[in-house]
């Protein structure tokens, strides 16, 4: 158990998310596109030099800077 | 007459659902943002005439981006809503729907894709779904049909819901409560096609599976292209157009004023298709003959492309290197779809979020992403050089595209936001969804392309004669001759292209250029200024400010490069 961000975790692993630390918007942008506290994710990539990540939660895959990923705080 | 709008997320299939409705078939494709205009269609629905509008997808009614803006405009005076739902991804689909029940407007829902839930383990209880939402839920396949009738069937019995004003976290507890309720997952192993999804984006296979995808691509879009230049659109203008031609040639006498204009100019008592330069000779030759096979091809292969889904990946692989030039990796679409003709791919630009991002897209776009239309006249030209020199024109094109996009990243002010896109499925393509579309983009470049042609030989051919373009071309040999290096005549294709490029592409053939000058020229052309129809657009979509800023850029760098390209081609050759 232990909080990592999307950034840190392993393709194919998979926790819930615990907690957003982005501003309104972005907040508001991936709740409304399935990410949310207390949602399902798996990390299914990870591009190098800071590439995007891909994640699923439910049936979706959505791909997000790494920028972004790091502010997405995983209870793995 | 009743208007009847079709809302959903992104990527939900409203305009398969709306050409099924209408009979008026719009573009539809496997990834998120492929709609960023509405269209309006008609249709006959119990009885009575209707005005049904696609709108673009949106995830809420708070918009992030202009194809979102239009969607969220289209709510304003409509008598119905057709929510669209991807029955895969029911949760997230439903916080629109709650929000669209609080705004006092009758709702139906389409439980699209229906039959992709059969395969993904998702059962739903439509029953049940229904008592939650209090409006008709009608489970549909969009593409087969299946389902339609009984969506408009039920139309009668849609009431504005009376839903009052919710919170998001409200929305979100009762989406959490209805998906209990309604919904049962089963566990499923990864289909072929999962794997090949996750293998797609992977870091290490990723790569290798983009440049193979891009090599087929190109290798069949060449492949079809010149074998139907080779064996059917040539062979039908050498061996039986032509002499029906050639005996109209010899009713108008052979020479003067309207035999210029209709068949031109005679080469060694003959036609030439390419420099004759008449209304039925080049005017109907360079679109038909040269340019119709490359865009058949082209958009054939991009269909394709779309309707599976590989789109966004690429632009997932691609983001790193998008980032440099100021935008994002979703980027990547417009500028592939600028490859078929800039006009849509700048329309596309749209679904970018920033203002900045907007005008570096566009202004790279415009001047580094030749359309299918001038690749097609530039490998029918410089190619009979050899190929290096139509790599020498396609590289320097993709050098200044990447060297731009760097120079304005760093000059730009304001931010360019991250990347955050739903990924499809990918999807076996319905063949008779992508020939729809392949017909209708086709239809489309006929339609525009044509007229404007035809209008180019009469303006180029009236000028001539009035001798208009002797006074132009000693006005601007300096530059032409002196930094182009090009005949002082050559500036007239340069300012053709203003028309349409592809024929001010075909200009250039009867100044027998030698191959370095080709290579300048075709060079300049692409990245001069912008053919009239893009033009238009980029003043629509950036309004004139930016436009004079992107047209300057264009016009100072292309003579730039231009120079440049005509000095290091004469040491070098």
């Amino acid at each position: 158990m232990g909080l990592v961000n999307l950034t840190q975790m392993e393709s194919g692993q998979s926790g819930e998310v615990v907690e957003i630390q982005g501003g309104f918007g972005i907040t508001r942008k991936l709740e409304s596109m399935g990410i949310r506290v207390g949602k399902q994710i798996v990390k299914v990539s990870g591009l190098f030099l800071r590439g995007p990540v891909t994640v699923k939660v439910g049936n979706t895959q959505l791909s997000m800077g790494h920028g972004m990923a790091a502010k997405i705080i995983v209870e793995v | 007459m009743k208007k009847i709008v079709l809302m959903g997320n992104p990527n939900v299939g409203k305009s398969v659902v709306f050409s099924r409705l209408t009979g008026t078939h719009v573009i539809a494709s496997n990834y998120p943002g492929t709609t960023v205009e509405f269209t309006e269609g008609f249709a006959k629905i119990n009885e009575e005439q209707v005005t049904i509008i696609d709108a673009p997808g949106t995830y809420t009614l708070d918009p992030t981006c202009k194809a979102e803006e239009v969607a969220v405009e289209m709510l304003k005076d409509v008598d119905l809503v057709i929510n669209i739902i991807d029955a895969t991804n029911l949760e997230r689909n439903l916080y629109l729907t709650l929000e669209l029940m609080e705004k006092d407007i009758p709702v139906i829902v389409a439980l699209n894709m229906w039959d992709e839930t059969k395969h993904k383990g998702i059962t739903i209880n439509v029953e049940k779904l229904e008592e939650f939402l209090r409006v008709p839920v009608i489970p549909v396949v969009a593409v087969t049909g299946q389902g339609i009738n009984r969506l408009v069937g039920r139309i009668p019995e849609a009431t504005p819901p009376g839903v009052r004003k919710h919170k998001r976290g409200e929305r979100w507890k009762d989406i959490g409560r209805i998906i209990d309720e309604t919904q049962k997952l089963e566990h499923r192993h990864h289909t072929f096609l999962e794997r090949v999804e996750d293998a797609s984006i992977h870091a290490l296979t990723g790569i290798p599976i983009a440049a193979v995808v891009i090599f087929i691509a190109f290798k069949i879009i060449r492949f079809i292209g010149e074998g139907l230049i080779g064996y059917v659109f040539e062979p039908l203008f050498e061996n039986i157009y032509a002499p029906v031609v050639m005996k109209l040639s010899e009713v108008l006498g052979s020479k003067g004023f309207l035999h210029d204009i209709i068949i031109g100019k005679l080469i060694e008592g003959e036609i030439d298709f390419v420099q004759s330069f008449g209304l039925l000779t080049t005017g109907l030759f360079v679109p038909i003959g040269m340019v119709l096979p490359y865009v058949f091809s082209f958009f054939l292969v991009l269909s394709f492309l779309e309707d599976v889904g590989y789109l966004p990946r690429l632009a997932i692989l691609l983001d790193n290197l998008m980032h440099r030039l100021g935008l994002h990796g979703y980027a990547i679409i417009p500028m592939i779809l600028g490859l078929g003709c800039n006009v849509p791919g700048i329309m596309a630009t749209r679904i970018l979020e920033s203002r900045r991002e907007k005008f570096i897209a566009i202004t790279i776009m415009s001047i580094g992403v030749p359309c299918a239309a001038l690749q097609a006249m530039i490998f029918g030209l410089v190619g009979k050089q050899g190929g290096l020199y139509v790599a020498m024109v396609f590289g320097t094109l993709f050098i200044v595209w990447l060297a731009l996009g760097l120079i304005l990243n760093l000059s730009v002010k304001g931010f360019s936001p991250s990347l955050l896109i739903e990924v499809p499925p990918y999807r076996l393509p319905s063949w008779r969804a992508l020939l729809k579309k392949f017909w209708m983009r086709l239809f489309y470049f006929i339609k525009e392309a044509l007229p404007i042609v035809l209008l180019g030989v009469i303006i180029i051919n009236t000028l001539y004669i009035l001798k208009v373009f002797d006074v132009i071309a000693d006005l601007t040999a300096p530059v032409v001759t002196g930094l182009l290096g090009l005949p002082k005549e050559a500036v007239i294709a340069i300012l053709i292209g203003f028309l349409r490029k592809d024929v001010a592409v075909g200009m250039l053939a009867p100044f027998n250029l030698t191959a370095q000058q080709l290579v300048v020229s075709s060079t300049v052309l692409a990245m001069f200024f912008p053919c009239i129809a893009t033009f238009t657009i980029m003043f629509k979509e950036l309004g004139s400010k930016d436009t004079i800023k992107a047209t300057a850029i264009m016009v100072f760098v292309s003579l730039l490069v231009g120079t440049v390209l005509n000095f290091i081609l004469r040491i070098v050759l």
